[in-house]
């Protein structure tokens, strides 16, 4: 993955814009987090092939970065966002990495179901 | 150690044997038992990506498939089943088709030894779920037939709610082994092995003592 160019990625996402998507989305402190820290809450999401369509898509800040996605319905956003890749499927990958390298974030949108 | 006629090994992730049992699985393999490692998942959850990243979401599973497959070959394991279950789903799988698969493998091998995790004192959600769902495949048994179940403990409370592990192994003839089935999972451990060598060089002997004894519960049915 690369860090994220604001711009290239914001040409990624309108090229998603009205398509039918598959969207996985997840949140994480790692499951042993209130293990390591017990006064540690730990929390995540997780949504893997959430089938949708966005009308409008913005990534926003200066790095980490925000993204949302507007669908005709509701919202998708994720926060916290640094890295970006094109992989060899066409899929949009999008991750938030802490200072150690550790995902805490992910936002991926592809045209085709993930495994 | 006692010869076993067959190891069954059930844990949720890639990596899981690395720390607790990959020195004492490889005692038993050079004592000429055969040792079935059955992993539910590919650890797809993994959050150690590297800096600058190595890894995706999802190129990750097939880097940690890779690297399970590294690691069992340093061991000795000839059977390694990948049973298919994601990362961080399976307490959420139906309790009895879990354990239901864990019967089947266990009819299928027969084993006197099964290694899995203490239910409830393994902090991780999958790893509670998977020692669950062994320890009540067992419990299915007439208990004449039932095998021997070690399990592995970590959880903060452990020795004050469960007591000391009943059985420990020192693995430190196998301790280069060891070290090497930590190492083929480099996606996951390279942060850890680098503070661990230097440890090990200065044999500090906290660190020493965490790499050559192999703790165990038996599970009393």
């Amino acid at each position: 993955m690369e860090l994220v160019v604001k711009e290239q990625v914001q040409k990624e996402l309108t090229k998603l814009t009205n398509k039918d998507v598959y969207i996985h989305l997840e949140t994480t402190n790692g499951a042993y987090a209130s293990h390591f820290d017990e006064t540690f809450f730990s929390s995540g999401a997780y949504i893997r092939n959430a089938h949708l369509k966005f009308e409008h898509s913005k990534i926003a800040g200066d790095g980490p970065f925000r993204i949302g996605l507007k669908t005709t319905i509701g919202w998708v956003y994720a926060e916290g966002i640094t890295h970006f890749e094109v992989d060899s499927q066409n899929r949009l990958l999008l991750a938030g990495h802490d200072f150690n390298g550790k995902l805490a974030v992910a936002l991926e949108i592809s045209e085709t179901p993930f495994e | 150690m006692e010869k076993e006629r067959q190891v069954l090994v059930v844990f949720p992730h890639p990596d899981d044997e690395a720390f607790g049992v990959s020195g004492t699985l490889a005692l038993h393999i050079k004592n000429g038992t055969p040792v079935t490692y059955a992993c539910l998942t590919l650890g797809e959850m993994g959050r150690n990506m590297g800096n600058p990243p190595f890894a995706t979401r999802e190129s990750l599973p097939y880097i940690r498939r890779k690297e399970l497959q590294d690691a069992a070959n340093v061991i000795g394991i000839k059977d390694l089943r990948m049973l298919g279950y994601r990362d961080k789903t399976v307490e959420f799988e139906q309790e009895t088709a879990l354990a239901n698969h864990m019967s089947e493998l266990i009819d299928e091998l027969n084993p006197s030894l099964i290694i899995t995790f203490y239910p409830g004192y393994a902090v991780h959600p999958d790893h509670d779920a998977t020692g669950a769902a062994v320890i009540k495949a067992v419990e299915n048994m007439p208990a004449e037939q039932r095998p021997k179940v070690h399990c592995v403990a970590f959880s903060n409370n452990c020795e004050e709610e469960i007591g000391q592990a009943d059985t420990v192994h020192d693995v430190s003839t196998v301790a280069d082994i060891k070290i090497a089935t930590i190492k083929a999972h480099i996606s996951q451990t390279q942060l850890m092995v680098k503070e661990m060598e230097e440890q090990l060089q200065n044999s500090e002997p906290q660190v020493m003592a965490r790499i050559n004894n192999e703790r165990f519960w038996t599970y009393t049915f």
